[in-house]
């Protein structure tokens, strides 16, 4: 896949709206993946009863496999080279089947010698349009 | 199980041991496989994608809480440069702050946790922040 790069886009600036990058529904298959992958064992992400023993209807995602997409985004973005900074904050929980689009607009760019600094704003979105991960990345381009 | 209460101001400053995590191509492939990232360089294992550092896990004496009762609130990561297959990093987390908070589901525990890593010639590969809230 390829990103729309950033670098060959000097048009964008301050509230500029990037493209999105929609991802496939969310799968309890895909939370096992990541959890062996990234070693969060926390079993109230594949576990439905552990999930209800605490008050959850079922499993919920990890909240940094949102922000996984998020990096991907930034990666599609700009180039896995750029990426200086990539911050979110989990606002709302994550569930098996939904749907999230990573979207976001250039806050302010930054142009000196060795090239440009963009501040991004950067969020992911379910098929209601509710912000489910919110956050901010920087990226160097040159 | 221990109880969130026992996490307290006094906490403030605990570090981890220092922890050698090798970067492996395998690791980052079955990370890009998961979250089903596409990056060409991650889907080939050469370049970790940036929430990777997520997969060194340490542990800080006296830091314990139940799993099942912690929300993690926020994350960043800053980064020098990517981390690439083969990278040695030497990380280290410790305890930046604790606090309690009156939130929508009574009094929460906020702890902050601060991760750095380096390279083999001790310069910052990159740092993190944690927000866990604990109810």
């Amino acid at each position: 896949m390829t990103g729309p790069s950033l670098a060959a886009r000097p048009d964008l600036d301050r509230g500029s709206v990037l493209p999105d990058l929609r991802k496939p529904p969310i799968t309890k298959m895909q939370l096992v993946k990541y959890a062996g992958a990234s070693g969060d064992y926390n079993l109230i992400h594949t576990d439905d009863e552990t999930a209800r023993t605490v008050g959850l209807d079922g499993v919920i995602a990890h909240g940094m496999l949102s922000m996984a997409f998020l990096g991907e985004y930034v990666c599609w973005l700009a180039g896995p080279e750029s990426v200086r900074r990539l911050s979110v904050r989990f606002v709302e929980m994550v569930r098996p089947g939904d749907t999230l689009t990573c979207r976001g607009r250039v806050k302010e760019r930054t142009t000196g010698n060795a090239g440009s600094r963009l501040q991004l704003e950067v969020w992911a979105e379910n098929q209601r349009a509710e912000r489910v991960t919110i956050g901010e990345a920087e990226v160097e381009i040159t | 199980m221990d109880h969130p209460a026992a996490l307290t101001s006094e906490l403030i400053g605990r570090e981890s041991e220092v922890v050698v995590f090798e970067v492996e191509r395998g690791a980052i492939r079955k990370f890009a496989d998961a979250v089903q990232d596409q990056t060409p360089e991650c889907v080939r294992g050469d370049i970790a994608p940036p929430t990777f550092p997520t997969t060194f896990r340490m542990t800080i004496p006296g830091v314990t809480f139940d799993l099942a009762r912690v929300l993690h609130g926020a994350q960043e990561y800053r980064y020098e440069r990517p981390l690439r297959a083969g990278d040695r990093v030497r990380c280290r987390v410790r305890v930046a702050n604790v606090y309690r908070r009156q939130g929508r589901l009574g009094e929460m525990t906020f702890l902050i946790l601060a991760m750095d890593g380096t390279d083999e010639s001790g310069s910052l590969v990159f740092s993190g922040t944690t927000t866990a809230i604990l109810r």
